[in-house]
C-alpha cells in the first residue's frame, strides 16, 4: 500500500493540501495509508524547511507549495 | 481558543512565504561570514528567506524542489563564488549574485563581521532587488 505524508504544523496552507490529498486518493482510487506529521521537530529532521510538504513512499515530492488535486493524482500514477 | 491555537500554529510554521530565498556563502573568512550576517539581517527585516545553501549542494531533493519555484539571491564572500557553483551544480539560477569582496571589502582570515562592512552588503542586495523584475 503506498504512504503518502503531508508534512505541515497545521496552518491554513497544511490543512488545504490534506484536503487535496484525500480528495485525490479517493478520485485516483488508489490504497494508500494517508499520514499527518505535524511534529515541527520531525519535520526539519526530515530536512524540510518549508512547509507544506508532501511526501509519497519516503519520496519528496513537493515541498513549499500545496499542489493541486489533478496534480496529485498524476503523482499518484507515477 | 480555536483561533489562538490556529495563530500559534501559523507563527511557528515553516509556511512558505514569499518568494526569494537568500543563500549565503558562509565561508571560514570574515566575508564569508558577512555574508551569512548580511542574509540573517535581511531575512529578520523580511525581505526573503534564509536557506540552507549546504542542502542545495548536498542536492536535496526537500531543499531543491523549494528552490526551483523561487528567485534566488546569492552572497558570496570572494569572487570563488562557491554559492553561485553550488547552485550552478543542481541546475539553479541565481536572480541576484553579490560578491562581498566586489563591495572593496578584503577578505581575510579573520572571523569577525565588521557591522558596517555587512551594512554595505546589506545595502548592496537592497539595491539590486529594487531592480529586479
Amino acid at each position: 500500500m503506498m504512504k503518502i505524508e503531508v508534512l505541515g504544523t497545521g496552518c491554513s496552507k497544511c490543512k488545504s493540501l490534506a484536503k487535496n490529498v484525500e480528495k485525490a486518493v479517493a478520485e485516483a482510487g488508489v490504497e494508500a495509508e494517508i499520514v499527518k506529521v505535524e511534529s515541527l521537530q520531525e519535520i526539519m529532521n526530515r530536512g524540510v524547511m518549508m512547509t507544506p510538504a508532501l511526501f509519497i513512499d519516503g519520496e519528496a515530492v513537493a515541498v513549499g507549495r500545496a499542489p493541486s488535486v489533478a496534480e496529485i493524482k498524476g503523482m499518484l500514477k507515477r | 481558543m480555536l483561533e489562538e491555537e490556529n495563530e500559534r500554529k501559523e507563527e511557528e510554521c515553516l509556511c512558505a512565504s514569499g518568494d526569494l530565498l537568500l543563500l549565503a556563502c558562509a565561508g571560514g573568512s570574515n566575508v564569508g561570514q558577512i555574508s551569512n550576517q548580511a542574509a540573517v539581517e535581511l531575512a529578520r527585516e523580511g525581505r526573503g528567506r534564509l536557506f540552507c545553501l549546504a542542502g542545495i549542494g548536498a542536492h536535496l531533493e526537500t531543499m531543491i524542489l523549494p528552490a526551483k519555484e523561487r528567485n534566488l539571491v546569492t552572497i558570496d564572500g570572494c569572487p570563488v563564488q562557491c554559492a553561485k557553483k553550488i547552485l550552478d551544480h543542481a541546475g539553479l539560477e541565481s536572480a541576484l549574485s553579490v560578491v562581498v569582496t566586489g563591495l572593496g571589502i578584503e577578505k581575510s582570515p579573520s572571523l569577525d563581521v565588521d557591522a558596517s562592512d555587512c551594512a554595505k552588503v546589506v545595502k548592496k542586495i537592497k539595491e539590486g532587488l529594487r531592480v529586479q523584475p
